[in-house]
C-alpha cells in the first residue's frame, strides 16, 4: 500500500470517528448541535479527500467532472432549499425523502458497478444484489411513506385484492432474480428484474400501512437505508461507507424497536398491516357514556389556581398547528409560579421525538419536556393534567387485558387530581376503542379545536388573573 | 471467503455494535434530530457516487453517476442543515425569561446542563 493510500485510509478513519463522536454528543440537547457539526466536519473531510483521490488517480474524464459537479450542485441546491424551507410539522416527510435518495443512491452504485465492471467477482455480485434489493425497497417505500405523510397518497391502509399474496410473490421474485444475478452477474435481465421487483416491493410493503404507524415505518426505512449504504461499501470495498451505513442501521433498528413497543405492536404485525387506520377518528357521539363537559372559564379557574400542571400533547396538537398557543398558555401559567411540565409519549407525532421538536420550535425550554417514564410518577402530584390532542396513549384500559390497547405503555393521566381534555369530538383514536379517561368523573371535556381552545383558555386565564 | 470480505464483515458487525451502544443513550427528546442526523451520515454514499463518477464511461454510466451524485448530495447537504436547524431550537431556557418563576426548585431536571 502506497503512502498516499495509507493517508487516505487514515483520513476516512478519522471521518468515521467524527460520525461516532457526533452521535455520542447527541446524548444531551446541550451538546447535540456541536455533535452534528462534528459529524458534518467529518463528512466534509471525507468528501474533500475523495476529490483528492479522484484527481490523484487521474482516470476521470471531462464529462465525468461535469457529471460530478452538476449532479452535486443540483442535489446540494435542492437539499439546501428543502432544509431551509421545511415546516417542522413536515419533518417526517423530509426525513422520508432523505431516506429515499440515500437508499436510491446506494442502489445505483451497485447497479453501476455490475454494469460497468469487466469482471464481477462473486463477493461483489452477492453484496451488489443485496444493495439493489434493500436500496430499491427503501427508495420506493420511502417515496410512498412521504406521499402518505404529505397527504398525496391516502393515509389509510390501502389494501387491494390479492394484496396478502403480492408481498410474498414479489419477495420470491426478487430472491429468485437475485440468485440468477449472482450466478450470471453480467446479464441484464436479472439485474432489471431485481431492480423492478425491489421497487415494487417497497410500494406494496408501505401502501397497506396506516398513517398512525408511520413512526415505525420511517424508522424501519431508515435502518434499511443504512444497511443499503453499508452494502454499497462492500461493493466498492470502501470501509467508511460500511461504518457509516452500520451506524445508521443500528440507529434505525433501535428507533424501530422503541416505536413498535410504544405502540404496542410487533414490527411484523405493522408490516402485514391493515390495522393502523390513522387518525381518521370516527365520531361516535357520546352514546352510552356520561361525560362532563366544561367551559373555558371553568378550566381557567382550575389552571390558574393549580400549583402543578402537566400538559399532555398528542398528534392532534400538531395537526391543528397549535403548538405556539400551547407554549403561550404554558408560559402564562409558569409566570404565575405554577410548575408546568410537558409529558411526551414516545409516539406523540408522526416520527420518533417529533413532538419535542414542535414544542422546541414554539420556544418551550427542553428541561420541561419529560419522557414517559420520567413523568409518570409525577401525575399523582399534579393538580391538573391538560390533554391536548392525545387519545389512546392516555387510555387507562391499557392496564387491563382483553382490549385493543391492552399492554400499551400509557401516560398515567388518570392519576392526576383533575383532568381536562381538549378535543373536537368524542371520536376514537386509531386503536378504535372508547377512552375510559373521558368518562372518569374527575375528567372535564372541553370540546374545541386545539388552536381555538388553547387561545380561549389563555384569554380566560388572563382575564381571571387580571381581575383577581 | 476472501480475507478482504472477512475484514469488511468484521468492521460492519463492530460498527453495528458501536452504533447500538452510542445510540441507546440518546434521550427520546432528541429522537427526531437523531434520525435526521443519522440520515445525513448515510449521505456518506456521496463518496461512493464521486468515485463512480470518476470511473464511468458511456451514456448509461454517466446518467447513473449523475443521479447517484444528485441524490447523495441532496441527502448530505439537506440532512446536516435541517438537523442543525432543529437542534438550535432546543433551549434550556426560553429566549425571554418568565417574569417570575419562584416555584421552580433547583435541580428539577437532572439533564439540565445550565
Amino acid at each position: 500500500m502506497s503512502v498516499f493510500d495509507t493517508v487516505v485510509h487514515l483520513v476516512y478513519l478519522a471521518a468515521a470517528v467524527c460520525f461516532v463522536l457526533g452521535l455520542h454528543e447527541m446524548n444531551s440537547p446541550a451538546t447535540a448541535r456541536r455533535g452534528n457539526r462534528l459529524s458534518a466536519a467529518g463528512m466534509a473531510v471525507a468528501v474533500a479527500t475523495t476529490a483528492v483521490v479522484i484527481i490523484h488517480d487521474g482516470t476521470i474524464t471531462a464529462t465525468g467532472w461535469a457529471v460530478l459537479l452538476t449532479g452535486g450542485a443540483l442535489g446540494a441546491g435542492v437539499g439546501l432549499y428543502a432544509a431551509r424551507s421545511v415546516q417542522m410539522t413536515a419533518m417526517p416527510q423530509l426525513v422520508s425523502v432523505f431516506n429515499a435518495v440515500g437508499g436510491g443512491a446506494a442502489a445505483l452504485l451497485a447497479v453501476n458497478d455490475l454494469v460497468q465492471s469487466g469482471h464481477v467477482i462473486p463477493r461483489t455480485a452477492v453484496t451488489g444484489a443485496l444493495d439493489i434489493i434493500i436500496g430499491g425497497v427503501t427508495f420506493s417505500g420511502s417515496v410512498i411513506a412521504a406521499g402518505k405523510l404529505q397527504g398525496l397518497v391516502p393515509g389509510r391502509p390501502i389494501v387491494f385484492p390479492g394484496a396478502r399474496l403480492a408481498n410474498p410473490l414479489i419477495a420470491a421474485l426478487f430472491t429468485g432474480a437475485a440468485v440468477w444475478l449472482i450466478a450470471q452477474p453480467k446479464s441484464v435481465v436479472p439485474l432489471v428484474l431485481v431492480t423492478v421487483a425491489a421497487l415494487a416491493f417497497g410500494v406494496t410493503m408501505v401502501l397497506p400501512i396506516g398513517g398512525a404507524d408511520m413512526p415505525v415505518v420511517i424508522s424501519l426505512l431508515n435502518a434499511f437505508t443504512g444497511t443499503a449504504v453499508a452494502m454499497a461499501g462492500f461493493v466498492l470495498g470502501n470501509t467508511v461507507l460500511i461504518i457509516a451505513g452500520a451506524l445508521v442501521g443500528a440507529s434505525g433498528s433501535i428507533l424501530t424497536k422503541l416505536m413498535a413497543d410504544a405502540m404496542n405492536r410487533s414490527i411484523g404485525n405493522i408490516i402485514i398491516g391493515g390495522f393502523g387506520t390513522g387518525d381518521s377518528a370516527v365520531p361516535v357521539g357520546t352514546a352510552g357514556a356520561s361525560v362532563r363537559e366544561v367551559a373555558a372559564d371553568d378550566v381557567a379557574i382550575q389552571l390558574a389556581y393549580a400549583s402543578k400542571v402537566i400538559i399532555v400533547p398528542g398528534y392532534g396538537l400538531a395537526a391543528a398547528q397549535a403548538q405556539h398557543e400551547l407554549a403561550g398558555l404554558g408560559e402564562l401559567l409558569e409566570s404565575r409560579g405554577i410548575e408546568v411540565d410537558y409529558a411526551i409519549h414516545p409516539v406523540a407525532g408522526r416520527m420518533p421525538g417529533h413532538m419535542n421538536v414542535l414544542l422546541a420550535e414554539a420556544n418551550v425550554p427542553y428541561p420541561l419536556l419529560k419522557e414517559m417514564d420520567e413523568v409518570n410518577p409525577e401525575f399523582a402530584r399534579a393538580d391538573v393534567a391538560l390533554v391536548v390532542g392525545a387519545n389512546d396513549v392516555t387510555n387507562p384500559a391499557a392496564r387491563r387485558p382483553g382490549n385493543a390497547v391492552s399492554g400499551m405503555p400509557i401516560l398515567d393521566v388518570d392519576r392526576a387530581k383533575s383532568v381536562i381534555v381538549i378535543k373536537r369530538s368524542m371520536g376514537h383514536g386509531y386503536a378504535g376503542v372508547d377512552n375510559e379517561l373521558y368518562t372518569d368523573p374527575k375528567t372535564g371535556m372541553f370540546f374545541s379545536d386545539a388552536k381555538k381552545g388553547l387561545a380561549a383558555l389563555t384569554a380566560a386565564v388572563k382575564t381571571l388573573v387580571g381581575t383577581s | 471467503m476472501s480475507a478482504d470480505l472477512l475484514t469488511d464483515l468484521t468492521v460492519f458487525v463492530l460498527s453495528l455494535l458501536v452504533g447500538f451502544e452510542v445510540i441507546s443513550k440518546v434521550p427520546a427528546t432528541l429522537h427526531t434530530p437523531l434520525m435526521s442526523g443519522a440520515n445525513s451520515i448515510h449521505g456518506i454514499v456521496v463518496v461512493g457516487a464521486m468515485l463512480i463518477a470518476a470511473t464511468v464511461h458511456g451514456p448509461l454510466g454517466y446518467v447513473l453517476a449523475f443521479v447517484a451524485m444528485a441524490f447523495a448530495a441532496m441527502n448530505v447537504v439537506g440532512g446536516y442543515l435541517v438537523t442543525d436547524r432543529m437542534l438550535q431550537m432546543f433551549r434550556a431556557r426560553p429566549r425571554v425569561a418568565p417574569t417570575a418563576d419562584p416555584a421552580a426548585p433547583a435541580g428539577r431536571n437532572g439533564s439540565d446542563p445550565s
